[in-house]
């Protein structure tokens, strides 16, 4: 029987072999700046998009931020840090489309996302997905604008909305995320060249999930977007974020900044895929993910963040919760894969500002390889917040010796009525859950794909059903033969 | 003079007064060396964010009491573990007592650091155990370049101590701040077994700083019991460094009890080298006032096979703050590792705060390790229940805190002492219980 023999060392070399499934490149013209950045590339690339002044001074008083700032070094990961001066701040598809239908779309780039297995043509007409494909930074194909805007839904890129909806942008751009909120948000904020905007008049229930799909194509470029999410009183939207990278042998950067807003009442819920380029199974390439991610609840709001992470040599992210309305909600719902060299810190924040505000994070970290991955969370209770409520879970799954789990939970509570649960635990796949599979005739690849969704079921429960299926193919891939 | 420039000079005057032979020399200059670099930790370094040291460093504190304290036995003697005979080692404002002391060299060695560094009979041990477990942090190395006095324990092998060991620190405030850095070295042989008592007490209200720093290597087999209690004057504050060493199969376990003091910092640090260790810390923190407490703990486990528990409760009243800070490191090596880690906290009062990171790092795969951490109040249905049968509203909070406490109360192996400690948390939320737990 195959089954018996199939030792350790045989799923070992297969994960080894296991190639990057999206690694391939699309031969389009783009038309990308030269390295280096200054305040005259800042300033092009604001012409460049056609922005009016105050954008651009907006992002000079960014770029002037970040020039006093130092890279942090904090968290558990390690890199040769990226020369800054080294990458070009702007890449864009060189035929720039304007489409209504998808017929126009240049069908090189329609094969591209087909082989990504985003065929659009099939989520538009299955899973009523509107989707705005970000491809080097620029948004290339936007489907489903006109159902979207008969409900009064803005879904755009936002270099759009900086030209149509000033108005918006201008009032909640950097609200939650300061300019010089820290290094890489500086950076995004000085540079970013595109990115998704979202806004979701007041009591509307946004009718289908917004989608948009990230994938760094050009060599030596870095991805700067940036998405602004504003749910208005009332109003529910459910968004979602893939990413996907070419491999390639040098670091490629991807430094974003997300923004929600959910104002009373409203609730967003924002899932993402991560699964950028990890780099080759010696460690080499591969992308940096250095993201930030916060989002505002006002009074009842509700904000979910979904994450799904198997890509990115390096990823450094963690989607926080400001709950400053009263009785609002914050949820953080993670997986986190990491195998060969991979290093993840990754986590998030829920800070209590408001009256019975509750959160709830649930994480759970998979190590494989020689890989690192860490939990780094911070709940905290300010002195007002009365009845405030916290339950976090954090598991982590070691297979293999070679590879590190870490836990950083910061807990800080300055409110007696505060009730605030965390717990921790690290485990390995036991061999008589195992022996239990194979027995009923499940050979240890299949079993150990079963255990892990086990594993991860709590979160991947929260995925939309579409990212859902994804979700759980990604994590098989990503950990296809690491233990026996 | 800034209080470390001030270190630094007086540390150029007792080089002086050394002898220059002393295997110590080296020892000495690098650790000042690296006080010197590093300062003391500030809100910047990860470790201390969350407490400060700076309204510590203000006073200008005496390094050295400048003659032997008399203090009267009547006084003290209600920080005695009285009811019981006990070997007892006593230091007022840093200097030896020896009216107050039961000290012995017969078959064990319970006397003093001094006399283990300056004679040649003990050179050996010195040299096999002197600083070699702890770290090399900047008030380790500033304790560690001052060393001078403390208690020196040596249990030979098989040799099971038939009473508990006492270590008291008496400051008499005879200055008006008083700055002490005791030193204790505590071997302890192959299967031996001891019980050890460590404590504070400041005598008046002048402000005391101590940087205690304690290496505790537990050889083969061997059974070390270790109590701290930290019920000081609020005046007082402490910084306890403590380092142990596990060889295989032995089993040390360390209860800390912070019911006082100003700023306490408790530095708590174990490394399991052998096979098979059991690392036990337990720990009850009481708080009110503006007191401030931080825990601060370290299990590496380094050997496969091993053991640890960790169990802090802590209830904070007032404007105190309480800081958890647990640490599990387990090495690639370590496999098969249980580690279990649990602290429980009630903010009693609005203004209080605690600050929690229970950390975990983990290379191994085949290990059991889990920590849990929750942040709560009392239980309204359970208050309820005693106050339906007849329990008054502080009675009935009274045994809600004992029930709390108890898991930790119940470890400790000496009854003298559970007996005493029941009495001081009885006291510390005012309240007399009609029995003893």
């Amino acid at each position: 029987m195959r089954m018996s023999k199939y030792t350790e060392d045989d799923l070992k070399k297969e994960l080894e072999t296991k190639e990057y499934e999206y690694g391939f490149y699309t031969d389009i013209e783009s038309d990308t700046f030269p390295i280096g950045l200054n305040e005259e590339i800042v300033k092009a690339i604001s012409l460049k998009k056609e922005e009016p002044e105050w954008m651009t001074e907006w992002r000079l008083e960014a770029f002037r931020y970040w020039q006093e700032m130092v890279e942090p070094d904090w968290a558990n990961v390690h890199y040769e840090k990226p020369n800054f001066q080294n990458i070009s701040y702007y890449s864009a598809p060189n035929k720039k489309p304007k489409y209504d239908s998808l017929d126009e779309v240049d069908p090189e780039l329609l094969d591209t996302f087909k082989r990504l297995g985003i065929s659009l043509d099939e989520q538009k007409k299955l899973a009523g997905v509107a989707v705005d494909i970000v491809m080097d930074s620029v948004s290339v194909a936007t489907t489903f604008k006109k159902t979207l805007a008969e409900k009064g839904i803005i879904f755009c890129s936002i270099s759009e909305a900086i030209k149509e909806h000033p108005e918006l942008v201008k009032k909640y751009l950097g609200t939650v995320v300061p300019q010089r909120d820290n290094f890489y948000a500086a950076l995004n904020s000085a540079v970013f060249s595109d990115g998704s905007f979202c806004y979701i008049p007041k009591g509307v229930r946004c009718p289908m999930e917004l989608s948009t799909y990230f994938r760094i194509n050009q060599a030596g470029t870095g991805q700067f977007e940036r998405t602004l999410v504003i749910a208005d009183e009332g109003s529910y939207v459910s968004y979602l974020e893939g990413c996907t990278a070419p491999s390639r042998d040098e670091n490629q950067l991807h430094a974003a900044v997300v923004e929600l807003i959910a104002l009373d009442d409203a609730e967003i819920k924002y899932s993402t895929v991560q699964n950028w380029y990890p780099g080759n199974k010696n460690g080499k390439g591969g992308v940096f993910n250095f993201v930030t991610k916060r989002g505002l609840c006002e009074k009842r709001a509700k904000i979910s963040w979904t994450q799904v992470e198997t890509g990115s040599a390096v990823t450094w992210k963690y989607p926080s919760c400001i709950l400053k309305g009263d009785n609002s909600i914050g949820e953080f719902y993670s997986i986190a894969v990491t195998n060969n060299f991979q290093q993840a810190d990754t986590g998030t924040k829920m800070i209590h500002i408001g009256k019975n505000t509750r959160s709830t994070i649930i994480s759970k970290g998979i190590s494989a390889g020689k890989s690192q991955n860490s939990y780094r969370g911070l709940v905290k209770i300010m002195p007002n917040a009365d009845n405030a409520r916290n339950f976090s879970q954090c598991d982590s799954l070691l297979m293999g010796n070679s590879c590190g789990a870490h836990t950083f939970p910061y807990i800080e509570v300055k409110n007696k009525t505060a009730q605030i649960e965390h717990e921790a635990t690290t485990s390995k796949i036991g061999e008589d859950q195992i022996f239990y599979c194979n027995q009923r005739g499940i050979d240890t690849e299949k079993a150990i794909a079963l255990i892990v969704n086990g594993f991860s079921k709590e979160v991947l429960n929260k995925l939309p059903m579409e990212f859902a299926v994804e979700a759980q193919k990604l994590l098989e891939i990503s950990l296809e033969g690491s233990v026996g | 003079m800034s209080f470390k420039d001030k270190l630094l000079s007086s540390y150029i005057a007792l080089e002086d007064y050394l002898e220059f032979d002393s295997p110590l020399h080296d020892v000495r200059n690098n650790a000042i060396k690296i006080f010197e670099e590093e300062g003391f930790p500030t809100k910047k370094d990860e470790a201390w964010k969350y407490t400060s040291l700076n309204s510590l460093l203000k006073p200008n504190y005496s390094i050295y009491s400048n003659k032997e304290r008399n203090v009267e036995l009547q006084n003290v003697r209600k920080y005695f573990l009285h009811e019981i005979d006990t070997y007892k080692l006593v230091f007022v404002d840093g200097v030896y007592n020896s009216f107050l002391s039961e000290t012995t060299h017969d078959t064990l060695d319970v006397c003093l650091m001094s006399s283990a560094l300056n004679k040649s009979k003990y050179k050996p041990v010195i040299e096999a155990y002197f600083n070699k477990v702890a770290k090399s942090d900047s008030l380790t190395a500033l304790n560690t370049a001052f060393t001078k006095e403390g208690a020196y324990i040596h249990i030979p092998a098989h040799k099971e101590v038939e009473k508990p060991i006492e270590i008291i620190n008496f400051s008499t405030g005879n200055e008006a701040a008083m700055f002490l850095q005791p030193r204790n070295l505590i071997v302890v042989g192959e299967n031996a077994h001891v019980q050890i008592i460590e404590r504070h007490q400041s005598l008046s209200s002048n402000e005391v700083l101590t940087n205690s720093v304690t290496e505790i290597f537990a050889e083969k087999r061997a059974y070390v019991d270790y109590y701290k209690i930290q019920n000081d004057a609020e005046t007082a504050s402490l910084i306890d460094n403590t380092y142990i060493s596990q060889e295989r199969d032995t089993v040390c376990r360390v209860h800390t009890f912070a019911f006082g003091g100003k700023l306490v910092r408790n530095n708590l640090n174990f490394y399991q080298k052998g096979e098979h260790c059991d690392s036990t810390l337990k720990g009850i923190t009481i708080l009110e006032g503006k007191q401030h407490v931080d825990h601060n703990t370290l299990v590496h486990h380094i050997a496969p096979n091993c053991e640890s528990h960790q169990d802090y409760k802590g209830l904070f009243a007032e404007s105190s703050v309480g800081v958890f800070n647990g640490k599990i490191i387990v090495e690639k090596d370590a496999q098969k590792t249980d580690a279990f880690q649990q602290n429980n906290n009630i903010l009693i009062d609005d203004k209080a705060t605690i600050n929690a990171k229970p950390q975990l790092e983990i290379f191994a795969d085949d290990v059991k390790c889990s920590h849990g951490c929750t942040i709560g109040q009392f239980d309204e249905d359970a208050l309820f229940y005693l106050r339906s049968r007849g329990i008054g509203l502080k009675e009935a909070r009274a045994l809600l805190m004992y029930a709390f406490a108890n898991t930790v109360l119940e470890s400790v192996k000496i009854p003298e002492l559970k007996v005493r400690i029941n009495k001081l948390i009885a006291n510390k939320i005012g309240v007399s219980l009609g029995f003893q737990l």
